[in-house]
């Protein structure tokens, strides 16, 4: 076998391709195929897929290692499949980049991807319609992985819009239920507003790069050359903000995360993997593609942390009072995300990836779990008639008791990792990275950016540095005191969740009683090793505190994602001013705080769950009797879906409703019709005169002649 | 994929291809092309007028054949032909003289432009004359007659290089259409008919007395697009009210806001077939006079024109758009849509960049495929619940479900989605417009975005805050570096932002619509009853949804050809344009405009622009792999 170019690696384009031929032979073929093969077909796509990934990972360490670094762009592989479109300086590839973060994407999309495929077979046995679900799921997994590895924008655009789609589709997959079919199409259109931002975010980077091409503008913006700089600079906020109001879009961030909760509606293994793990994290992951652009506006830095941290505390606020077991967990999943932004918002990158990924192990897990349990209670979806289950379904009952543990922080457990390393950085980050400052010092020192950037990484950051970021303190302050006060709702409400759930006594009805079972072998062994990983999974990011008691061997280990992202995140480090609270050896002695704090607000949110649902359970219903107001409040969502009603959706119908009346009677009627009736009358008027009646004809001479004569008397007597 | 198909085609060929080649009197493929029909109008004469099935089937044979032919030019054309001469290279030339003593030719030419509208046409119409095989049961001679009368006209005036001649077919394919709304339409059908011709013929007249006055200016010598392009020189007052009178012309024809509320009513009453080719093709001659005829013949006009027309098309784009939204016709719905489709369709056009050329003649073509769709899938509900109200429809893709995957790839391709066709031309079109610097209100709109505060995207009005650094005068970073006030950037962007709010009304109006037509219970018995696709149905919506799949999946192959043609059209724009803006700022009675052509150099490489016919291509190829090895 010849070699493999780091440019023409085309186990890349293997990745994207193997969903596209099982969602293709599914899509076709599917309904007259025996449902065995579907089910093969199916998931051997995305095993495949998975192995691809897998070789692409080690050839990527392979190249890693002999990396030495040309330009400023780190290690990666790529391959060009083909020409797309072409038109004058346009020039857009279907082409895949594959670096370290793309790496991580990958992994986690295939990964889950494979054992949520897995969990449908069983899940989705029943539904006669099977083939054409996983059909969807395919085609979500190839847009999916168009999107992270699309080597330019526009690749990532194609995957952008394809998983809205796919969404879409499957959502409204039970399209006979128009209610269903109506939050599909919510979902598209919000999306659809989101990408109206993103591509006009892509054509101001395009006005003033000419390219969209994501090695080409990483290189630009880290640049020695300050002409090359100079096309970035201006467009960093507005482009920027364009693109991040698209990521809000996918990302169900603030104004638009208005459909993430209706998309509930589908298939549950399609929220598991769709609204959980893959899709939702996309906006997060371009943010931390773009984080060069990203870092050179501080302003837009500080609007990403800000509505990331409304974010997280808005939907935990709503998640407190839901009472469907998968609205609860889609609330939880914008707050998840809000967090994920927070940290981007930060410049901790590397906190937003790790989170991304822990959050896809035991969010999936969570909402397979859920999944089982509507499975076994038949349908039934509302966490008042569940309770009890922990002995009827076991498996179900200790993976789901893993994923909660790590999704509200308790130490060791994957989630607890992540989440405090975005604490930290929310406490550490120097946020408010102030870029004309960094240009006079470029001007004095004669440095590029990135020797600049480097250098504000070292522990000794220049006086005036930290000084220019002495101003964000409170901005800092109030997003980690929100994200806090965040993490305490959330081991609240997802504890009360799975108290509601696993404990206490069975409030079903007895004929359902009868049948809750556990689930069949093909949804307890993912679930299984999901359970592992949302327990394992955050291993590989220790906190410094800990880490740097080790050796350099051991460190490489414990803070292994960290290392290995760090080839993308040229930046990511820069925000870390890690000096501010002591310099040497108590330099990570603000993390342990962090970390301290963080438990202990986990804990009190468990202990007053436990408290409130397990001990006194009549106290839920005294707290609902003291603060309705607030409970109308939380129950209604704030009112933003109405408002938006109003607001958008009926003054649009008006629009069209108005310009339809003037289509039809001012364009149509008056200004078409007015013409056409002038032509008309003169017309008649023209006609009356050619009547044939001598008598008139006689008339009208004698008027003409005198007429004429008065005009020739009158040119003699004043003209002449 | 593609190429081999074709490769098969070309020894299909081969035995014909033998004469071919030679350039100018070479094989007359464009006037077999274009008289094609008429052979089969004159076998449908002799075959009984109660042999429906005969009758169609001639018809159906008729289109195939030329359809056949019409590879022929796809085959021959050469991507990267230039003659040296002239501002625009014409292929496959044809020039007799036909009445000498005024000067007027048949004189037939093809170029990227052109090119892809007749393949187009020649596309669709087989697939419109099979669709209706159980629509239209009355006067079916006639129907087919008119059906192949019409493709003779629009063939005729996309190929036609002689002004005069272009003109002739121009009005010839106004009668056919005129007959086939007006005998085989709907209930409203004469008054549709009537409002249609009307319209269309209140445009053509002013455009023919537009045609005399450059012609006469033009020492009444030839009537050839050449000469009157490069031989007549008019003042600005003349050009003003000659383009006015082109303009208005084409604009009905496209149609562009406010000329276009014939159309609604002309497609809810035509036959499927009458509004499949509307839609697909009669639009687009609209736009195909405004970029082959109305714009290089008065550049000084189309300055001052040009943000009015972008304007235009801007609110055209929302307007069609929101009306659509709330239109519980499906016909009327999808006629509306049309409306908003041509305006992105415009606007790239007049952007002047290469972008937007290439945009605006994919979304001719991108539209000419989907909505042609969308209006064969609509007459298909329409034969089996004779309603075209979205109310009394629901359900549906539970009963025919073949039908639903086909509907919603062309839905979904209509809507704009990447990887189908309709997406590639509407990005292209916005991205064209957002780096247009063509359109300029002169000096008094959005000028105060470019005073001593203003910013907007120039990397050198930052200069002082990083004063070190920052590009001084001397480094052009942006397009817009040049000198010149900011007016035409900012007004372009403004209208991309405008325009890309259709983007999400196109989606809302046909996934609400879809939702309503295709989801949901099944509730009406009418609805249940009806029967799924027939193989000829299904035949008639394949290569539709296939055409979408490959326009959006490599729309390289048909961007190639057009390429060339785009270079040299911009290069053309650019000299005229400069000397338009040169002369309104020398008169001091009008208004300064500030507006220039975005020209962009081809890539020397022949992936870009591929040289030779595909014929040549196919084999030479593999020589050169043997040279190779």
């Amino acid at each position: 076998m010849e070699t493999l170019y780091a440019d023409e690696f085309y186990f890349l384009g293997l990745i994207v391709l193997a969903p596209l031929l099982g969602a293709i032979i599914n899509g076709l073929f599917g309904a007259k195929l025996p449902r065995k093969v579907v089910d093969w077909v199916a998931c051997g796509s995305i095993a495949l897929s998975f192995l691809f990934a897998l070789i692409s990972l080690q050839g990527l360490i392979h190249h890693a290692r002999n990396f030495e670094g040309d330009g400023n762009f780190g290690p990666y592989l790529s391959y060009t499949a083909y020409e797309w479109i072409f038109s004058g300086e346009l020039n857009a590839d279907i082409a895949f980049l594959f670096d370290p973060l793309t790496a991580v994407m990958v992994l986690v999309v295939t990964g889950v991807g494979l054992l949520i495929h897995i969990y449908s077979v069983g899940y989705m046995d029943e539904d006669p319609d099977k083939w054409r679900y996983f059909a969807y799921l395919n085609l979500f997994t190839f847009s999916m992985l168009m999107l992270v590895l699309g080597k330019n924008m526009l690749v990532t655009f194609i995957g952008w819009e394809g998983v809205g789609v796919c969404s879409y589709l499957l959502i409204g997959f039970w399209y006979s239920d128009a209610q269903k079919a109506q939050a599909g199409q919510k979902a598209f259109l919000v999306n659809r507003v989101g990408d109206f931002f993103f591509i006009l975010g892509m054509f101001l980077i395009f006005y003033m790069t000419g390219t969209w091409d994501y090695v080409q503008l990483g290189e630009m913006a880290m640049s020695e050359d300050a002409q090359q700089l100079a096309r970035l600079i201006p467009i960093a906020l507005p482009a920027g903000l364009l693109i991040f109001l698209g990521c809000t879009g996918k990302s169900a961030q603030i104004p638009l995360y208005v459909w993430l909760p209706d998309a509930m509606a589908g298939p549950t293994p399609v929220s598991a993997l769709i609204h959980a793990a893959t899709m939702v994290t996309a906006g997060v992951f371009l943010l931390c593609r773009l984080n060069w652009m990203v870092t050179l506006s501080p302003t837009l830095m500080a609007i990403i942390a800000v509505v990331g941290a409304l974010t997280a505390l808005v939907a935990a606020s709503i998640a407190i009072v839901q009472n469907d077991i998968k609205r609860v967990l889609a609330y939880s999943t914008v707050s998840q995300l809000g967090f994920m932004f927070m940290a981007v918002g930060m410049g901790a990158f590397v906190a937003a990836i790790f989170h991304l990924m822990t959050h896809a192990f035991f969010k999936a897990l969570l909402f397979l779990g859920a999944g089982s349990v509507i499975h076994g209670m038949h349908h039934e979806q509302d966490i008042r008639k569940m309770g009890g289950l922990r002995k009827l379904m076991p498996w179900t009952h200790a993976t789901f008791i893993a994923a909660t543990a790590a999704i509200a922080g308790v130490p060791l457990f994957a989630g607890f990792f992540s989440k405090d390393l975005i604490l930290w950085s929310a406490m550490s980050n120097a946020h408010v990275f102030n870029i004309e400052g960094v240009m006079s010092g470029i001007q004095e020192s004669g440095q590029s950016l990135n020797d600049m950037v480097r250098e504000l990484n070292v522990t000794e950051a220049p006086l005036e540095a930290v000084e220019l970021v002495g101003m964000s303190a409170g901005l800092n302050w109030f997003i980690y005191l929100m994200a806090l006060f965040t993490a305490g709702l959330t081991a609240f409400y997802m504890f009360r969740l799975y108290f509601m759930t696993f404990w206490g006594e069975c409030r079903a009805e007895e004929e359902t009683k009868k049948h809750i079972h556990e689930s069949p072998n093909s949804m307890v062994v993912p679930l299984s090793v999901l359970g592992v990983l949302s327990v394992i999974g955050g291993w590989i990011g220790w906190p410094h505190v800990v880490a740097y008691q080790f050796g350099d061997r051991v460190q490489n280990v414990m803070l292994g994602l960290e290392k290995w992202l760090a080839q993308t995140f040229y930046v990511s480090d820069t925000y870390r001013i890690v000096g501010r609270f002591g310099y040497g050896s108590d330099i990570y002695l603000l993390e342990g705080l962090s970390i301290a704090a963080a438990i202990l607000v986990a804990g009190i949110g468990i202990g007053l769950a436990y408290y409130m649902y397990i001990k006194r359970p009549e106290l839920p219903g005294i707290v609902y009797e003291r603060a309705q107001k607030l409970h109308k409040v939380l129950t209604n969502k704030y009112w933003v879906d109405e408002a938006y009603d109003v607001i958008f959706v009926r003054r649009t119908l008006d629009l069209g409703k108005a310009s339809y009346w003037i289509d039809r009677y001012v364009i149509s009627g008056f200004l078409v019709g007015g013409v056409s009736f002038l032509i008309q009358s003169l017309g008649r008027v023209l006609s009356n005169l050619q009547s044939g009646n001598v008598q008139r004809y006689s008339t009208y001479i004698t008027v003409a002649l005198v007429l004429i004569f008065i005009a020739l008397l009158a040119a003699v007597m004043f003209g002449g | 994929m593609v190429e081999l198909t074709n490769m098969f085609s070309v020894m299909a060929l081969q035995p014909m291809l033998a004469t071919v080649g030679e350039g100018d009197g070479g094989f007359p493929w464009l006037t077999l092309t274009t008289f094609g029909p008429l052979l089969g109008i004159l076998a449908l004469m002799f075959i009984p007028r109660d042999q429906t099935e005969a009758l169609r089937n001639t018809a159906l044979l008729t289109t195939i054949g030329v359809f056949v032919v019409s590879l022929g030019i796809l085959l021959n054309f050469d991507p990267s032909f230039t003659d040296g001469e002239g501002a625009f290279s014409f292929q496959m030339t044809e020039q007799v003289d036909w009445i000498p003593a005024l000067g007027i030719q048949y004189y037939l030419g093809i170029d990227g432009f052109s090119l892809w509208l007749v393949m187009l046409t020649t596309f669709l119409m087989p697939i419109a004359v099979w669709s209706t095989y159980s629509e239209v049961e009355e006067h079916v001679k006639e129907y087919m007659i008119c059906l192949l009368f019409l493709q003779t006209g629009m063939i005729g005036a996309l190929v036609a290089l002689d002004v005069f001649l272009f003109y002739i077919f121009w009005e010839v394919m106004l009668i056919p259409m005129y007959l086939i709304i007006g005998i085989w339409g709907g209930e409203q059908r004469v008054k549709a008919a009537i409002k249609f011709f009307l319209y269309t013929m209140a445009g053509s007249v002013l455009m023919l007395v537009a045609i005399m006055y450059v012609y006469l200016e033009g020492g009444a010598e030839s009537f050839s697009y050449a000469h009157l392009l490069t031989e007549v020189d008019l003042t600005y007052t003349e050009q003003f009210w000659l383009f006015g009178a082109f303009l208005l012309a084409f604009a009905i024809k496209v149609p562009l806001f406010p000329f276009h509320t014939w159309l609604p009513l002309a497609h809810v009453q035509a036959p499927t077939a009458g509004s499949v080719i509307l839609a697909a093709v009669m639009l687009k001659l609209g736009t195909y006079g405004l970029i082959r005829y109305a714009f290089p013949m008065f550049p000084e006009a189309l300055v001052v024109y040009a943000p009015y027309i972008a304007l235009l098309a801007v609110i055209g784009i929302i307007y069609g758009a929101v009306l659509a939204l709330v239109q519980d016709n499906v016909k009327k719905l999808v006629a509306y849509s049309s409306v908003s489709h041509l305006g992105f369709c415009v606007l790239g056009l007049i952007a002047m960049t290469p972008q937007g050329l290439a945009g605006g003649m994919y979304v001719m073509l991108a539209h000419g495929i989907a909505t042609g769709g969308l209006f064969l899938c609509v007459g298909m509900l329409y034969e089996r619940r004779h309603s075209k109200m979205i109310a009394d429809f629901g359900g549906v893709a539970k009963v025919m479900p073949v039908f639903a995957a086909c509907f919603a790839v062309i839905m979904l391709g209509s809507a704009a989605l990447p990887g189908l066709a309709g997406f590639v031309g509407e990005f292209l079109s916005l991205l064209g417009t957002s780096k247009s610097h063509f359109l300029s209100f002169g000096e008094y709109l959005f000028f105060p975005l470019n005073g001593e505060e203003g910013r907007f995207l120039r990397p050198e009005a930052y200069h002082d805050v990083y004063s070190s650094h920052a590009p001084h005068a001397g480094v052009a970073v942006a397009e817009g570096n040049t000198g010149q006030p900011v007016g035409p950037e900012v007004t372009a962007f403004i209208f991309t932002i405008g325009a890309a709010t259709g983007v999400i009304l196109g989606a809302a109006y046909l996934l609400w619509m879809f939702k309503r037509v295709m989801f949901g219970e099944v509730t009406d018995e009418k609805v249940a009853a009806m029967p799924r696709l027939t193989n000829r149905e299904l035949g008639v919506l394949l290569p539709i949804v296939a055409m979408i799949i490959f326009m959006g999946v490599y729309p390289k192959f048909f961007l190639g050809y057009m390429d060339k043609s785009f270079e040299q059209y911009l290069d053309y724009m650019a000299e005229e344009v400069e000397i338009a803006v040169e002369r309104s700022q020398a008169d001091e009675e009008r208004v300064n405009v500030y507006a220039r052509v975005v020209t962009e150099p081809l890539v020397d490489d022949e992936r870009w622009v591929p040289r030779g016919s595909l014929w040549e291509r196919a084999t030479t190829a593999p020589d050169e792999e043997q040279e190779e090895q």
